[in-house]
């Protein structure tokens, strides 16, 4: 890891293991490499009620100045939240994380939020259109994906 | 960048008559440009600019322009914004690019919202200070964290500050790994300012910058609809033509690049005349695609009507078993077998309408495909013959060489050989598209007249063909090279006259079968 990424996860390290905000939980950052962390929804959204969900952030060597690669992981009691832009793979369709929707001002915290914030507005129950086709044909690690965000409504 | 790209959309389509204007401003400043720059005693003339009137009906207007002279063009209409608008370079370079450089639009909506624009474009019009790299006491670059004393930083006129190190880190990637130039904006969320030049000559190593210039370069070209790249590998150049996209389906714009590249600036495809782009899309897919294979099982299978296998029927009877389902039924009405009773092997409801219908419908399918095949086979020779015209040429310039040994002649003697190869390869394309061209051609009496040009410039293609392979003892024969050097020119003029036609008829609507 370059010494650009090292101090910065560092220093974002130190900041996620002191506080964070409600819903957000640090499971695992034993390296600057891989981190795990749980996100719940806060509000009464029916859809994702008492459920917790994993998020897993690989750091690449160009980090901060290249997105992160962040997935929801499937366990046990963790599921692969229900949203029209989440594979049922847990890959995420979102802007912010492909290289042109990016700014290496973002960081850990501010990933996760918008994540919770994606999930919070969210009214519909199902999947991307395709899940089954990209799922099983997809072999591309997510940033070499070229989603097309056709829509910023959900 | 969405929004840009609707926002530009929604007001050219308003301004259609003041965009065309704008186009002519365009072609007559590449004029003056011309003059300017065929003084240039430094200029290559091969690169330099190059004019072409529209003498015949196939021929469209255009224009090659080598990378300098793009450059140069970029350069002229900065200076221009920059002296009207009084800004500095770099800014006006910036609101040309937002503008896709159409400049009357641009001084126009400057004229009429500068604040507005400058916004939208994501610069600041105060250029009081030269970007600058600074180091402030207390500062921590968002981006890594540092803290160090000393550490130097920069931050354009929306006072987002980084370190140099994070600043340069970025824009290697935006510019080497992303191929982005013209719209890089600051690292910040949601900041919308774009990145100049002058700031980044400042970030970066001279190695990037060039690649940075070169992209910009690049964006020039493709924001400019009048311009396009040579697509023929390794070629720099770029050419310009002022065809309407509207125009595309009376005109086929073939233009041919100073590196000797000839393509369509409609679609970018190797010059498909005489056939229009569409029917050449629409050819080429008919080609590459199913579909005639589709017209094949439909002529010749049908599905089992109980499981839908795909059954090819491979003998006279008509008692079908399918092989997965052991279904039986009859070919001919597609029922149960059983209920055929005691007609065995003699379907009795064979003249029933639905029988005909299907009869009907395979004949119609199997005429259709055989046409097809017809124009296919025709085509796919002139293709397959285009691509042996590769070696060939390859096999000229030996043939040239041993020519010039074995009969004493010099090397301008044999050029003749150079001259009937590259009118071969030529008139090989022009036929090739002449069969696709033929398979849309709605049946009047001009598609006699095409079919009759279309045959005498396939049998003068293949007469100059036959003498070209000639072996070497013969060719040196003064009598033969007179033949070839007539027959080269008569093909030529064929393949001229056939384009003429064409283009006069497609010009005043031909009718296609599409």
């Amino acid at each position: 890891m370059s010494s650009l990424g090292t101090k910065r996860l560092g220093k974002e390290l130190a900041k996620v293991s002191k506080s964070l905000p409600p819903g957000i939980t640090l499971v695992k950052a034993d390296d600057l490499q891989e981190w795990l962390l749980d996100i719940q929804v806060l509000d009464q959204n029916p859809i994702y009620a008492g459920e917790t969900y994993r998020l897993k952030f690989r750091f690449g060597k160009q980090y901060p100045i290249e997105p992160p690669e962040v997935v929801f992981t499937k366990q046990e009691n963790r599921p692969i939240p229900m949203h029209p832009h989440i594979y049922s793979n847990g890959i995420i369709c979102l802007d912010l994380l492909g290289s042109s929707g990016w700014s290496p001002v973002q960081n850990v915290e501010s990933v996760c939020m918008s994540i919770q914030s994606m999930l919070t507005g969210n009214t519909k129950n199902h999947r991307p259109e395709g899940d089954a086709d990209f799922v099983s044909t997809n072999k591309a690690r997510p940033k070499d994906i070229e989603f097309y965000y056709h829509d910023n409504e959900v | 960048m969405d929004s840009d790209e609707d926002f530009l959309s929604t007001v050219s389509s308003d301004d259609d008559i003041m965009l065309d204007d704008s186009e002519n401003d365009d072609m007559s400043n590449g004029d003056e440009f011309d003059d300017a720059f065929d003084e240039d005693p430094d200029d290559e003339p091969e690169l330099g600019l190059q004019k072409q009137k529209t003498p015949v009906a196939y021929d469209v207007g255009y224009k090659v322009y080598s990378p300098g002279d793009i450059q140069k063009q970029q350069e002229e209409m900065m200076n221009e914004v920059n002296m009207i608008l009084e800004m500095s370079k770099e800014d006006a370079a910036i609101l040309l690019r937002h503008f896709r450089w159409n400049k009357e639009r641009l001084i126009e909506d400057f004229m009429d919202n500068s604040d507005k624009v400058v916004e939208a474009a994501g610069i600041v019009t105060s250029v009081a200070n030269p970007p600058k790299l600074e180091a402030i006491d207390g500062f921590m670059c968002d981006i890594c964290c540092d803290d160090d004393e000393g550490l130097q930083s920069f931050a354009m006129k929306c006072g987002h500050r980084y370190c140099v190190n994070c600043y340069r880190h970025y824009l290697t990637q935006k510019i080497r790994e992303e191929g982005e130039a013209a719209r890089i904006q600051c690292p910040a969320e949601g900041c919308s300012r774009i990145i100049d030049a002058r700031s980044l000559d400042l970030l970066v190593t001279p190695e990037l910058s060039g690649r940075y210039q070169e992209l910009l370069n690049r964006t020039y070209v493709e924001d400019k609809d009048t311009l396009k790249w040579c697509p023929a590998p390794d070629c720099e150049n770029a050419v310009e033509c002022g065809i309407k996209k509207k125009e595309l389906d009376k005109v086929v714009p073939t233009v041919a690049c100073a590196c000797g590249y000839r393509f369509c600036f409609g679609c970018i495809l190797s010059d498909h005349q005489p056939a229009p782009c569409e029917l050449v899309k629409r050819w080429l897919k008919k080609c590459a695609d199913d579909s005639e294979t589709a017209n094949w099982i439909s002529a010749n299978t049908k599905e089992c009507p109980k499981c839908n296998s795909t059954i090819e029927k491979n003998g006279g009877c008509n008692h079908m078993t399918c092989r997965k389902c052991k279904h039986e039924f009859c070919w001919m009405c597609m029922g149960l077998w059983s209920e055929h009773g005691t007609s065995w092997y003699n379907c009795n409801r064979f003249e029933e309408k639905s029988g005909t219908d299907a009869r009907d419908a395979q004949a119609k399918s199997r005429v259709s495909l055989e046409r097809y095949l017809h124009y296919y086979n025709r085509y796919a020779n002139h293709e397959q013959s285009a691509r042996l015209d590769k070696d060939m040429y390859t096999k000229t310039e030996k043939k040239m060489v041993q020519l010039q040994s074995a009969s004493g002649m010099s090397w301008i003697e044999v050029q003749y050989l150079n001259s009937a190869s590259q009118a071969l390869q030529t008139c090989r394309q022009t036929l090739k598209w002449t069969y696709a061209f033929a398979f849309y051609l709605a049946r009047n009496n001009l598609t006699e007249i095409f079919e009759d040009n279309q045959k005498d410039l396939e049998l003068a293609v293949e007469n100059l063909s036959e003498m070209f392979e000639k072996p070497i003892s013969e060719l040196a024969d003064s009598k033969l090279k007179v033949d070839i050097m007539d027959k080269t020119s008569y093909c030529n003029k064929r393949r001229l006259i056939l384009l003429q036609d064409t283009a006069e008829n497609l010009a005043n609507g031909m009718s296609f079968k599409l």
